[in-house]
């Protein structure tokens, strides 16, 4: 008996939140916000999962805005989503909120942020590795979205031929994370720069799974590189997210050498990371910013390689003992030809 | 191929992806003999990585890792029980509740301990403690036979686990036990959680990746039985190092489908095939 009473009032105000939520939707950031003018420009950034502090990806994206916030004035907003649908959820309280850029770090936000950017033409949305196919193919974003793309195969060819000049097993390793066609062009790019220098070289290659879990399985990571080099592989190349902390682990242990991805992942393991394939997602994020301030916003595709120093290598004091100028100098020479068009870098 | 099969190196890789599986697989014996359903060994896992990790930091050493790794595994199969014996909770929605508990918990604090939302700094005060582990884990295999099988205490635990009534007709108190197999239960999952901190020598956001929920196939799969429950963790860890190998030697063999096989062998079981497979006569049931 006293539960129904109970029952009753949760029904009541389960009913008032609802209608609430209905009269709220119907509620937007009304009103022509001038952009560019005198009320700053207003940016919020989604992360993926692994957030602030992986010290990769995410982070990278952040400083991206931060570096906007502090040169161009921009007013910025971080959310950092749990699992599964907080994303979507994010990126709504952004655009309910009336912010003029909304960036979603990683290729989970594409389906996302393709149907808000929809809902919300006047504002402006990015997309880092954005990727959304439907069954005629790739989806172009919407004019007031933009796809940020990096030529990630680029920079794997160029750390992928380092590996095998430097590789003296003439063997050398992939592990990525989720089986999937973004980490396939990394696998692509690696496997070829590694044939260019030297065709008889071993390319091994680890998937951690085929789920997005496989982007945090140090465990699973650290055993796919131990069994790469124990098969003979002395440089592993990741492109896996947290799991490469175990690719890393599994070379301190065996004390062979590890590339690092996304950003210069040399503290991971110092001494034992050869070098990391840098993407400059904060180039990237600052320069879709400045656009949104200045004028210049150009929906679609945008296509960061190593023409636009957005994909890289990292050589500097830390590393240069464990390349060593002749290795340079052919891997730099490498980085022309790509440049200008004489190496075509295999996508998958 | 054969030759790497046959090597030292994979079987100590078969033993290594096996600890973390075994240690929560017994966990979840013990609680479900004695009646409760450890859905939460996912979330078991993953606070006692980060448990340990807080101890092998402000401890400066293995042992104050592992002590972290009980301790805090043990206070959430506390909380468990909290939840599913005192309050007579759902054992299926708390079990849930708890591992997204675990998983939000683990990153805040997380956050709050080493100001990252991804990983903690690498603790070199782990030190190499990977064998002493293994052993205990096997010992603590052995141990949880002979309790369940042959002391007083594991005899009270089954039958409450079989049938709460009668064995409280006899004067046992179905609730204390519970609660007892509970906290060990955490403990012990805890201590699978303090393998896998220590393997990586750091603790890493979601670190269990699912393990939890393995360990809990291998356990019905063993049919409830300790001993059998941690073969089957190795036959798992068997085709997960199996399908490493195999990525990484590049034959033509699909590496997908061998790691498929042990939960094709775990769901052939639960059908019935093979033998029968009983769980505990009241698991699940609230009093």
């Amino acid at each position: 008996m006293i539960y129904r009473g109970i029952v009753r009032r949760v029904v009541i105000y389960t009913a008032l939140l609802v209608a609430l939520n209905v009269v709220l939707l119907a509620v937007r950031a009304g009103g022509e916000r001038k952009v560019g003018g005198v009320h700053p420009v207003r940016g919020g950034i989604v992360f993926d999962v692994g957030g602030r502090g992986d010290k990769s990806f995410n982070d990278s994206a952040y400083r991206g805005l931060d570096r906007a916030v502090r040169e161009l004035g921009v007013e910025a907003e971080y959310i950092e989503p749990g699992e599964g649908s907080d994303r979507e959820s994010g990126i709504r309280l952004l655009a309910a909120g009336g912010f003029d850029l909304i960036i979603g770090v990683g290729f989970i936000f594409s389906d996302d942020l393709y149907n808000i950017a929809k809902e919300y033409p006047r504002t402006h949305f990015a997309c880092v590795d954005y990727a959304k196919f439907d069954e005629k193919g790739f989806v172009v974003p919407p004019p007031n979205m933009v796809a940020i793309k990096f030529r990630e195969e680029e920079g794997s060819f160029l750390v992928g031929a380092l590996a095998a000049l430097v590789s003296k097993t003439k063997a050398v390793g992939f592990v990525g994370g989720m089986d999937i066609p973004l980490i396939h062009k990394f696998e692509a790019g690696f496997r070829a720069g590694a044939r260019r220098v030297c065709p008889d070289c071993r390319v091994m290659v680890g998937y951690a799974g085929v789920t997005g879990d496989a982007f945090k399985n140090p465990a699973k990571g650290k055993e796919l590189a131990l069994a790469q080099y124990a098969a003979g592989a002395d440089v592993i190349f990741h492109a896996a997210g947290t799991t490469g902390l175990g690719v890393f682990e599994a070379a301190r242990e065996t004390t062979k050498y590890a590339i690092g991805v996304d950003a210069d992942q040399w503290n991971e393991a110092p001494g034992r990371v050869l070098t990391s394939m840098t993407k400059q997602v904060d180039v990237s994020v600052f320069e879709t910013a400045r656009r949104v301030r200045d004028g210049g916003w150009q929906g679609g595709v945008q296509q960061f390689g190593l023409r636009e120093k957005a994909v890289d290598y990292v050589y500097d004091e830390h590393n240069v003992a464990l390349i060593g100028s002749a290795v340079r100098d052919r891997v730099e020479a490498l980085r022309k030809e790509i440049i200008d068009g004489k190496i075509k870098v295999p996508e998958r | 191929m054969i030759a790497t099969l046959l090597s030292l190196g994979f079987f100590a890789a078969v033993v290594r992806i096996t600890v973390p599986y075994a240690l929560a697989a017994l966990g979840g014996t013990l609680s479900e003999r004695s009646g409760v359903i450890n859905i939460a060994l996912e979330g078991l896992l993953l606070f006692g990585a980060f448990s340990s990790t807080i101890g092998a930091w402000f401890g400066h050493g293995p042992v104050a890792g592992v002590l972290g790794g009980v301790l805090g595994g043990a206070a959430l199969g506390a909380l468990y029980a909290l939840l599913v014996v005192t309050l007579k909770g759902d054992q299926i929605v708390c079990g849930v509740a708890l591992n997204l508990f675990a998983d939000g918990i683990t990153r805040f604090l997380l956050k709050a301990t080493f100001d990252s939302s991804s990983n903690s700094p690498r603790i070199d005060a782990w030190g190499h403690i990977g064998t002493t582990l293994i052993l205990v884990t096997v010992a603590l295999v052995a141990l949880f036979h002979v309790v369940l099988y042959w002391t007083p205490f594991g005899l009270r635990l089954r039958a409450v686990g079989e049938h709460p009534e009668a064995a409280a007709s006899l004067g046992v108190h179905p609730a204390r036990i519970r609660w007892a197999a509970l906290v060990l239960a955490g403990a012990v999952a805890g201590l699978g959680g303090a393998w896998l901190a220590a393997d990586q020598r750091q603790f890493v956001a979601g670190m269990s990746n699912g393990r939890g929920y393995i360990a809990l196939a291998a356990m019905i799969f063993g049919k409830w039985r300790p001993a059998w429950a941690a073969a089957a963790c190795l036959l798992f860890g068997l085709a997960e190092a199996l399908q490493i190998v195999l990525q990484a030697s590049g034959v033509g063999v699909p590496a997908w489908a061998v790691q498929m096989l042990p939960y094709v062998l775990t769901m052939i079981t639960l059908a019935g095939f093979i033998g029968r497979a009983q769980a505990p006569r009241a698991l699940g049931k609230s009093d």
